[in-house]
């Protein structure tokens, strides 16, 4: 099937198979390494991109069902040269170690700072709750780093919250 | 995975008069399109229902309508969902990770199906997902798996949070098939196991769900309340959803339901009849949980779900009445 | 200085294994057995083959030649004996990943299935002393008279832990592209934590010579010791790739990950210690039972730690090894250090509960003069300063040590603590540095696998320099570079960097270039007792209703010799200390019983930490001079910080209830006793 993408504000056009994965469509067709596959399953959170604005898992989003979307991946947060806030955060604050896990963070952290609405440790659902550093590491949860730097991810991602 | 042909419906109608043997419906696609990699799922055909015009939440009269390809963030986000179910919401925003709840649909949600790891291995023997072959976990990997409702054939528990909440509230689906409308009250969606564990609810082939209705709000507080090792993004051991009114130390309206424990999201009827109509003490509390919890029936490995449950239950209604 | 690959990496372009161009690839895909002990009767590939953009199928039913003396986990093929459920029996090429993997569905393979035994006992009749343990360990060791000093105790503690299979889980999947060109060199790009390494064993088992193949590894997505050998899918990429005369990509999945890429070996650990009146030891004794398959012996050094810790006049360790049908285990972060010291730092808290001594004394009045199983001198030892510090920091003093009467709401609160020890080693390892314009370039075969090779390799060839790191430069993760061991047992720094500490000295007396081989400095090493130590304190709260625990405040004090960056190095201890956390609290892999193999076998039943588990860690160090390590003075950090962890959170689950639990995971089923009755 011929199915066309935004990606990261450029349209792409591929013939698929219906069974190819977006994330493997990025990966393996459209030279874009950026997004992650630690686990295929929507597990561990590696191949977060956002799909039309929002955060989601692009190993379980068939391509053919995600056509016509805009897609951006860790390759189009930044600016030309100028990095998104979060990447020089997740620099300046040491938020990686083997940085595998990095680029589905940082599209995560991304989304999650645009999320409306309560998570499930906000006290009050009325109310919409600033993003302390208790719910940043309740909505990064999907988001698996298995060199630990959770520390350091909240840090560098407080930094950047409103 | 195994190839088949892709089609996205424009309407709800369209996509049951496309349904045929093989077919599948996806949503979100985060339980379907996992099945069918690990080769769980093996659809022929697949009709993509995830952009049918079915994602408004609205008030009808006094009841809430929630369209079936409503995202899960956005019916955990909804004002009208935080402000007259929050136990709804809670439920919703304890289940999976961001990502997830933002692909997932409603409908996607109460059909996803067990996580029981001999349902997940396609090399090892499940009468779900593959009728007669035998039932491993019993005497195997049982720790996550059911204490309530299960059979000598199947012992596996419902994943849900959501689906939890939404037999404590009443809800209902709202249905379309090639039999035609129907409405389905939500505890009653979800079987027991049985001799058929390959149902795991009460709909027919073609059926797909168009909407989710809660009725008005029950009187008295609601909360839902989940039981994991890790913090986040782990399926429950044991989940309630509970509401309680409480009048001049009186119990008038009662519902409880428990996750984690049952092949349904699971109603406690006999602990709310114990407690209706009389006092709401610690002690009453205790009896009813009890009282539920005799039908258990445990297995080597899981047996901590019983006093885990009977705890849960007391202490959260014991919050609710403070 | 920020990590010099940082920027790569966040903006996406740091190029893993999997990642590269490469024209014309194809995909592999294995196929695993389905039964755990056996013989493959046949090996059926005519439905895959006919199915679309199949290549080709490999199988025993083709052996493909390899050395006669390969690992047996990388004899793909090579035999019909299956030995473990999982195990790589044949695999299919196609031009798609997609496509592979249906056809691999579809590749019927009939067994001829055998009784398998998986199931690891203290009393199993298979148990065997092995000749070694890993590295290159004595099996077993003692000195005095255990009984007696049991016997003359006025404490003792007789108690067995066990510890389940755990698995790496890096969250990069082992991965492996192989081209070969037209002179019959073969080229991977491998996820491999050493390039040196793992090119020998690749070409020793294609029987080639070294510098026919290169193995390329410039970014690591994580390994924690699984990448440290090479796993099945490089070998099955040269393969295949040879077979259908393009380029292959092997990407394992994560459930394949589970099977065939190593894991750390359930333990059962029993401990018997004596002290005095006053604390101080009469007797130690530490016996380790654990698993291998039946293909390789892998046996952890898990007592080993104890012939290092604690002066006792009595002192015996040793381990035994049960070969079963089960997938090989192998390194995971701290092999032997980690899985001992949670069992022989819970004793030491049972002690100090029997002997009603406060656990940091208790350790203290336990410091050995020298390592007390060898007798030598330690180049450094500062467990004392670490405990001491921790205290400091953590408000140790004001604890009260009754177990179980803390409590906040629902919330029982209990702190612990442990000691943390990892050897400091080194190998020899080769470097080049060369003057390249007005800057210098580095280059040696070493690996970044998430640690900050490139960054602390740049600084410590600056500083002998004595430039700033701007001009220096270094080139690693490819086996075309100056050969160099693995990053590893904590000895990845130590011994690259003083190979680049020599090549650079030797280019500042010539002004040109400089190259080392650390072999004959290293083999010159005076026998000391090299380690780092540390101690670790954590506080947790356990739900009395639910059994749930959490770990809200984890402190580390580590003495490890001169911290070359600080940034890289409290990187490294948290992480080890988040990884503890998990082994403490959720990790475990099970064997299934009936029909061999692993459940749980992904990352949604496998719970490794997630963010909301870990919200304070905090680590910190003592400057520590050590002459008697390397040039840098440096000791090794990747692998310290997990070790104690998991005792310390044990430790401090017991001050909290009461109720000492000696299986790990530590999970609310196993704290949900009937005690917990609703109020």
């Amino acid at each position: 099937m011929e199915i066309t993408l935004q990606v990261n504000g450029v349209p792409r056009t591929a013939d698929v198979d219906p069974r190819i994965s977006l994330l493997d469509l990025l990966r393996e067709r459209l030279g874009l390494i950026g997004a992650k596959k630690g686990c295929d399953h929507g597990q561990c959170g590696a191949c977060t991109v956002l799909i039309d604005g929002r955060r989601a898992n692009a190993c379980l989003a068939l391509a053919v069902a995600v056509a016509g979307s805009a897609i951006t991946t860790v390759e189009g947060l930044a600016h030309g040269d100028e990095l998104h806030p979060l990447q020089a955060a997740f620099i300046e604050h040491d938020a990686f170690q083997c940085g595998y896990c990095t680029p589905g963070q940082l599209c995560s952290a991304a989304g999650m700072l645009g999320e409306p609405g309560p998570s499930a440790v906000t006290g009050d659902l009325a109310a919409d709750p600033g993003l302390t550093p208790e719910e940043i590491r309740e909505r990064m949860s999907g988001n698996l780093c298995r060199c630990g730097a959770y520390v350091n991810i909240v840090t560098a991602i407080a930094q950047v919250a409103p | 995975m195994k190839s088949f042909d892709y089609a996205r419906a424009a309407t709800a109608s369209e996509a049951v008069g496309s349904f045929r043997p093989g077919t599948m419906y996806l949503g979100g696609g985060t339980n379907l399109v996992d099945l069918m990699r690990l080769g769980v799922a093996r659809p022929d055909h697949l009709v993509d229902v995830s952009r049918l015009p079915l994602a408004d939440i609205e008030q009808v009269r006094d009841r809430l309508r929630v369209g079936a390809a409503v995202r899960n963030s956005d019916l955990a986000a909804h004002p009208l969902v935080r402000s007259r179910y929050p136990a709804l919401a809670r439920s919703v925003l304890a289940g999976a990770s961001g990502q997830v709840r933002n692909m997932a649909t409603v409908a996607g949600n109460l059909l996803q199906r067990t996580r029981c790891p001999y349902f997940q291995d396609v090399t090892r023997p499940c009468n779900k997902r593959d009728p007669g072959s035998g039932c491993p976990a019993i005497e195997g990997d049982h720790s996550g798996l059911a204490v309530l409702g299960a059979s000598g054939a199947c012992v596996a528990t419902h994943p849900s949070d959501m689906a939890v909440a939404l037999a404590a509230l009443d809800a209902e689906v709202h249905l379309t098939g090639p039999g035609g409308d129907r409405i389905i009250p939500i505890p009653g969606l979800h079987r027991l196991p049985g001799d058929a564990p390959e149902h795991d609810t009460v709909l027919q082939p073609g059926d797909l769900i168009t909407a989710v209705e809660l009725p008005e709000p029950p009187p008295g507080r609601q909360v839902y309340r989940k039981v994991r090792e890790r913090a986040s993004f782990a399926f429950a051991l044991v989940s309630i959803a509970a509401v309680l009114d409480v009048r001049d130390g009186v119990v008038g309206e009662c519902r409880i339901a428990l996750g984690g424990v049952a092949h349904a999201p699971w109603r406690a009827e006999r602990a709310e009849r114990a407690l209706i109509g009389g006092p709401a003490t610690g002690e009453a509390f205790l009896a009813a949980a009890e009282a539920e919890l005799e039908q258990a029936r445990p297995l080597p490995r899981n047996a901590y779900k019983v006093p885990l449950a009977r705890n849960l239950i007391v202490r959260t209604l014991e919050e609710l009445a403070a | 200085m920020n990590r010099i690959e940082g920027r790569v990496k966040v903006t996406g372009l740091a190029t893993y294994a999997a990642e590269y161009p490469v024209a014309g690839m194809t995909y592999c895909f294995p196929v695993q057995s389905a039964i755990a002990r056996g013989r493959i009767v046949r090996v059926d590939a005519t439905r895959a083959l006919a199915m679309p953009g199949v290549l080709a199928v490999l199988s025993c039913e083709e052996p493909p030649k390899l050395a006669e003396d390969a690992d047996g986990e990388l004899a793909l093929f090579q035999s019909r004996e299956v030995c473990y459920r999982g195990q790589l029996v044949a695999a299919v090429v196609a031009d798609s990943l997609d496509n592979a993997r249906a056809a691999a569905d579809a590749v019927s393979v009939e067994y001829e299935p055998a009784v398998h035994d998986v199931t690891l006992s203290a009393d199993h009749p298979g148990l065997y002393r092995p000749e070694v343990v890993n590295p290159n360990l004595p099996t077993d060791t003692g000195k005095g008279d255990v009984e007696a000093g049991l016997a003359e105790a006025a404490y003792t503690v007789d108690v067995t832990y066990t510890t389940p299979v755990l698995h790496n889980n890096p969250m990069e999947p082992h991965a492996s592209v192989a081209l070969w060109d037209d002179e019959g060199r073969l080229l991977i790009y491998d996820t491999a934590q050493g390039a040196s390494w793992a090119r020998n064993a690749i070409a020793a088992i294609l029987g080639m010579p070294a510098e026919q193949v290169r193995v390329v590894s410039r970014h690591v997505g994580g390994g924690f010791g699984s990448k440290g050998t090479p796993r099945p899918q490089a070998v099955l990429a040269a393969l295949a790739a040879r077979a259908v005369g393009r380029p292959v990509k092997i990407v394992l999945t994560r459930q394949q990950m589970f099977d065939v890429t190593g894991y750390r070996t359930p333990t059962i650990q029993r401990l018997r210690l004596g002290a005095d009146a006053d604390g101080r030891l009469t007797a130690l004794e530490h016996v380790a039972y654990e698993q291998s398959s039946r293909l390789v012996a892998f046996a952890e050094q898990t007592a080993a730690p104890s012939r290092v810790m604690y002066a006792a006049p009595a002192l015996r360790t040793a381990h035994r090894l049960v070969r079963l049908d089960v997938a090989t285990p192998s390194w995971m972060r701290a092999p032997g250090e980690c899985p001992g010291m949670y069992a022989l730092e819970s004793a030491m808290d049972e002690l100090a509960y029997a002997a009603g001594i406060d656990p940091v004394e208790l350790r203290v009045r336990n410091e050995p003069e020298t390592e007390p199983d060898s007798g030598l001198p330690f180049s450094s030892r500062n467990l004392v300063a670490c405990l001491r510090e921790g205290a400091r920091r953590f408000g140790w003093e004001t604890r009260d040590p009754a177990p179980g009467v803390r409590r906040e709401g629902e919330w029982l609160i209990g702190t612990g603590v442990a000691a943390s020890t990892y050897p400091a080693r080194r190998m020899a390892s080769k470097a080049v540095v060369t003057v390249q314009g007005d800057d210098f370039l580095v280059k040696v075969a070493a690996t970044d696998i998430g640690t900050g090779a490139r960054t602390v390799l740049t600084r410590i060839a600056a500083s002998t320099l004595g430039v700033v790191p701007d001009r220096v430069h270094v080139e690693l993760g490819d086996s075309d570079l100056p050969d160099a061991p693995v990053a590893g047992g904590s000895m990845g720094t130590a011994s690259w960097g003083s190979a680049i500490v020599r090549a650079c000295e030797e280019l500042k007396s010539n002004g040109k270039e400089g190259r080392a081989d650390t072999a004959e400095e290293i083999a010159a090493d005076a026998r000391l007792a090299r380690h780092a130590f540390g101690a670790q304190f954590a506080e947790v709260r356990v739900n009395a209703f639910t059994g749930e625990i959490r770990v809200p405040r984890l402190l580390g004090v580590f003495a490890a010799g001169h911290i070359l960056d600080d940034t890289l190095a409290r990187s490294q201890f948290i992480g080890g200390m988040t990884m503890g956390l998990g082994m403490a609290l959720m990790e475990e892999t099970l064997t299934d019983a009936e029909f061999g193999g692993f459940l749980r076998r992904d990352l949604a039943q496998y719970h490794v930490p997630a963010c909301a588990d870990v919200p304070l860690v905090e680590a910190v160090w003592l400057e520590e001079e050590d002459a008697g390590l390397n040039p840098m003075g440096s000791k090794g950090i990747g692998e310290i910080g997990i070790v104690g962890t998991a005792a310390a959170i044990g430790n401090a689950v017991y001050h909290a209830t009461g109720h000492r639990v000696r299986d790990l995971p530590i999970t609310p089923p196993k704290i949900l006793v009937p005690r917990f009755q609703p109020l």
